[in-house]
């Protein structure tokens, strides 16, 4: 461990010129086809995993003795608004929603809303985050008073605290569905359908600005969209699962299911369009009529059917580190635990498009690779050492800055 | 999913506060007063206690539970014990007990054993699922002083949260109302047992709370609608009026009894009586000021919303202005940065493993706040829920909290740890005379894992409330405990167990 903390100094002070670094005998969890590999080396060069095998070496690397501990992909902190939002309750502090307030015949949609141009990468929830090893996020705008149950735009960003953080390819338009936006769309969800399918017709066809409900950019970023553009939806109950299945087939959407308390419920029809799902494991209570169904075995009925899922809290960015806590929950309701491991690493860089970057423990791929101290899953395990692009992450939060304050403090208080 | 408090004063609020005198069993005696056969309920005349619990145990058998890894919520650990359970009480631990006759022997080989687990805050049935405005029923926000609402007479018995907690191994739980107001109201301890009132779940014996709130809610709340409190300032000058009005309420009882009793020493003594006499009248019950003298006379526990060090530190001063004892600060975030003076005062911290942020007061939260609140000698570290969601996996937060502070270098056993989700949580709700461990005489509340407590992958295999099996995970219910639930979904469509 003194080594391994060492080792890691070095890395730290020497951060402008990326030095080759050897993680030697891991329990290497590759999230890919090649599976678990015990007792193995992973070279990483240039911010990328160069090499995955036995008995590698590389002149003049930092070389990290594993120990046989797990080895996993950076994971996936779930949507959030991470950067976004430092304090919720706060007015100033929040950036997560449009909300401007007016109804929708006045343009009230701005699919042109994009959250993540508000990401500050300065954030104490970016490091409080990191060192629990998630490495990386897709910013959900959300959905306020007063705003639209189409929110805008999002996209994945890393958290290694570079500014420009906006992971290529990721773009996405995030419209929230169901009885909770009722009173956004007029009292009736059959209107979020409805409205859906005028901006579809708005988008297709030349419309007076007149009373429309979007500008032209507006037009031209949810025209994008309909050509192959991934939209998440976020959507609880069955039947509008269903639903938004076939709408975004009709209309050449590449559809993204979140929340999807109610997913299991429709598993085959998912699992036979290729539809992904983002669900939060822990949501089993029937905590509004959309969502009766809910159950702690979601994630294990989904996976068993063929349905890529990930794992995601929703409204939780301060504690979306916990998104791991709900994996293994998943895996204590029967998923299978490499599966749940690949949930929130490769099957989430697929989802969000990022798959052949990142997300895999295999050569050519980002190394943002997470040293746990025990079960990459288990709550009685830690993150010893995250990597971003190859960097080792100073494992310091705001958070452990208090606790040493005052833990100092309390030994002296107490030892008197 | 968030904690109740954490989504916004608007609809949720945060908990109620427990009795005083049990309190004091936290932080300066190792026990606190047994409840009576039934609680009094605090008031300033002497009507009996209204509301009184009707529940029952469930018919059990003897049980010994044979060969388990047993942490018993003292703090000890027993490796291959038995638990045995007689009567609705547990009647033995240690080894090789042996089992009375027509006793039903579970082999608990692999398995652990602990205590029934205990949320000290909860708003099942207040803010039931689901979450529609019917349902809101945890904050009485029309005046921030609202001592006189009981979260009890709100409780919905048919919130499928509970049957949820009881799948986690939750056996007993504290309902408080929100803390939308500076004083919210009292709170009721429950057995977790399916019951069509809540009256049939209601904890013999065990203190009503009295729940109040520090900080944003109460301020942001009222203060947005040009209203008191508006500041802190207006916060802490609330709670004091309250205070002095009841305790003026208090001496009018108190000169009304004295009368009272001259009168009766003379209607009753030697010589003529005054046929002309009458007896004093009894000044008019108030309900508000009834809680509050029930708090200082330390009959109700008194559990107090507070996220800020310095807050706590100036409700420590009200109660030493007023005489009441604070049971516990829930939520408590910067509980770590004053863990000496709520150990010296005898206050358990009532905490999250990891929430933090979600608002101003709650900037500071650290993930080993729990291990901190515990380090100090007497230091009562307790964990809470706040959440239909976290009062599932109490035992997970814990493994977390435990994980963090022996990352720090502290020396954190899991038979030490399960106290902060049983024992302490019963000394903060005045029950730990009759709950929250495994020892002989306590009630058989009992939860039997299916491995360690403190893993994520652990589960509550079969739960036991007063010797009774509630819970059973290899025959789970084939139809829901809750009405609401009944005729929806089916709970054996497509399991993937």
């Amino acid at each position: 461990m003194r080594t391994l903390i060492a080792s890691l100094l070095v890395i730290c002070a020497s951060n402008a010129v990326a030095q080759d670094v050897l993680i030697r005998g891991a329990t290497v969890h590759t999230a890919s086809s090649k599976g678990t590999l015990t007792n193995t080396d992973v070279l990483i060069r240039d911010g990328k995993i160069h090499s995955v095998g036995s008995g590698l070496s590389a002149d003049g690397a930092v070389s990290i003795d594993a120990k046989g501990r797990a080895l996993t992909p950076g994971m996936f902190a779930g949507l959030s608004t991470i950067g976004v939002e430092e304090v919720s309750q706060e007015e100033t502090a929040n950036d997560a929603a449009l909300s401007l307030g007016a109804p929708a015949y006045e343009m009230q949609w701005r699919p042109e809303f994009d959250v993540s141009t508000a990401y500050n990468s300065r954030s104490v929830v970016v490091p409080v985050t990191r060192i629990e090893g998630m490495t990386w996020t897709v910013l959900a705008p959300g959905t306020a008073r007063g705003s639209n149950f189409l929110a805008g735009q999002g996209a994945a960003v890393t958290l290694d605290g570079r500014r420009d953080a906006v992971l290529d390819g990721s773009r996405s338009l995030f419209i929230n569905l169901g009885g909770k936006l009722n009173s956004l769309s007029g009292g009736s969800r059959a209107a979020q359908w409805m409205l859906l399918e005028q901006a579809v017709h708005e988008t297709r066809n030349r419309i007076s600005d007149d009373k429309a409900l979007m500008h032209p950019l507006g037009r031209e970023v949810f025209g994008r969209y309909l050509a192959g553009g991934r939209v998440v939806f976020h959507v609880d109950r069955a039947n509008d699962i269903v639903k938004t299945v076939s709408l975004a087939k009709r209309y050449g959407i590449k559809p993204v299911i979140a929340g999807g308390a109610e997913a299991w419920v429709v598993a085959e029809e998912l699992a036979e369009a290729k539809v992904p799902v983002i669900l939060d494991p822990l949501a089993n209570l029937p905590s509004s009529f959309d969502q009766i169904g809910a159950r702690l075995d979601n994630a294990a009925l989904l996976h068993r059917a063929g349905v890529k899922i990930t794992f995601s809290q929703f409204e939780d960015s301060h504690n979306a580190r916990k998104v791991r806590q709900t994996a293994g929950n998943a895996v204590a309701h029967g998923m299978p635990k490499e599966a749940a491991i690949t949930a929130l690493t490769a099957d989430a860089a697929d989802i969000f498009g990022l798959g052949a970057s990142r997300g895999r423990i295999a050569p050519g791929q980002a190394a943002d690779l997470v040293l746990w101290s025990g079960d990459p899953l288990d709550v009685t395990s830690v993150a010893e050492q995250v990597w971003i692009a190859g960097k080792a992450i100073e494992m310091r939060s705001r958070q452990l800055e208090l606790r040493d304050r005052y833990f100092q403090r309390l030994k002296q208080v107490t030892s008197k | 999913m968030q904690p109740t408090h954490a989504r916004g004063v608007m609809r949720r609020h945060v908990m109620t506060p427990l009795l005083g005198v049990l309190l004091s069993a936290c932080a300066t005696a190792p026990q606190s007063q047994a409840p009576t056969q039934q609680a009094t309920t605090a008031t300033a005349s002497n009507t009996p206690a209204p509301y009184t619990s009707t529940y029952r145990a469930r018919a059990s058998q003897a049980t010994l539970i044979r060969g388990a890894t047993i942490l018993t919520g003292t703090g000890a650990r027993i490796d291959n014990g038995d638990v045995l359970i007689v009567d609705g009480k547990i009647a033995g631990v240690g080894t090789q007990l042996s089992a009375p006759a027509g006793a039903k022997v579970i082999d608990a080989k692999g398995r652990w054993v602990t205590p029934g687990l205990i949320d000290v805050h909860s708003h099942l049935g207040v803010y039931p699922s689901p979450d529609v405005d019917a349902h809101s029923d945890g904050n009485e926000m029309v005046d921030p002083v609202t001592a006189q609402a009981w979260a009890e007479h709100a409780v919905w018995p048919q919130d499928p949260g509970f049957q949820a907690a009881l799948e986690g191994g939750v056996t007993t739980l504290q309902i408080l109302p929100g803390s939308g107001n500076l004083i919210g109201g009292r709170g009721v301890t429950l057995k977790n047992v399916h019951a069509t009132t809540y009256q049939a779940m209601k904890f013999p014996g065990a203190p009503q709370g009295l729940k109040m709130a520090c900080g944003e809610n109460p301020k942001g709340y009222y203060g947005e609608k040009g209203q008191a409190p508006m500041t802190r300032m207006g916060n802490v000058a609330g709670y004091r009026q309250a205070f002095a009005d009841a305790q003026a309420y208090r001496d009018e009882w108190d000169k009304y009894r004295r009368e009272l009793a001259e009168f009766e020493k003379k209607q009753q003594g030697p010589g003529k009586k005054d046929e002309q006499a009458k007896p004093p009248s009894p000044p008019k019950r108030d309900l508000k000021s009834e809680t509050l003298v029930g708090a200082m006379n330390g009959e109700i526990m008194v559990h107090i919303h507070c996220y800020r060090a310095d807050e706590m530190a100036i409700m420590i001063d009200l109660a030493r202005e007023f005489g009441f004892q604070i049971a516990a600060f829930h939520h408590a975030v910067e509980a770590y940065k004053i863990a000496d003076l709520l150990a010296e005062n005898g206050i358990c911290g009532a905490e999250w493993a990891d929430w933090w942020g979600f608002k101003m007061e709650a900037f500071d939260g650290v993930m080993e706040n729990l291990a901190l609140t515990d380090m100090p000698k007497n230091g009562c570290a307790v964990v809470h829920s706040d959440s239909a969601e976290g009062i599932q996996r109490l035992n997970q937060e814990a493994a977390k909290a435990m994980t963090r502070g022996v990352r720090m270098g502290l020396d954190i056993s899991r038979e030490h740890a399960m106290k902060w989700l049983t024992l302490n949580a019963a000394k903060a709700l005045g029950i730990d005379e009759v709950t929250g461990t495994l020892e002989a005489g306590k009630m058989g509340d009992v939860v039997i894992w299916n491995g360690d407590p403190f893993s994520v992958y652990a589960l509550a295999e079969q739960v036991f409330i007063d010797g009774a099996l509630v819970y059973d995970r290899a025959n789970p219910p084939t139809r829901p405990a809750s009405d609401f639930l009944l005729g929806q979904y089916d709970a054996t469509e497509g399991s993937a167990q």
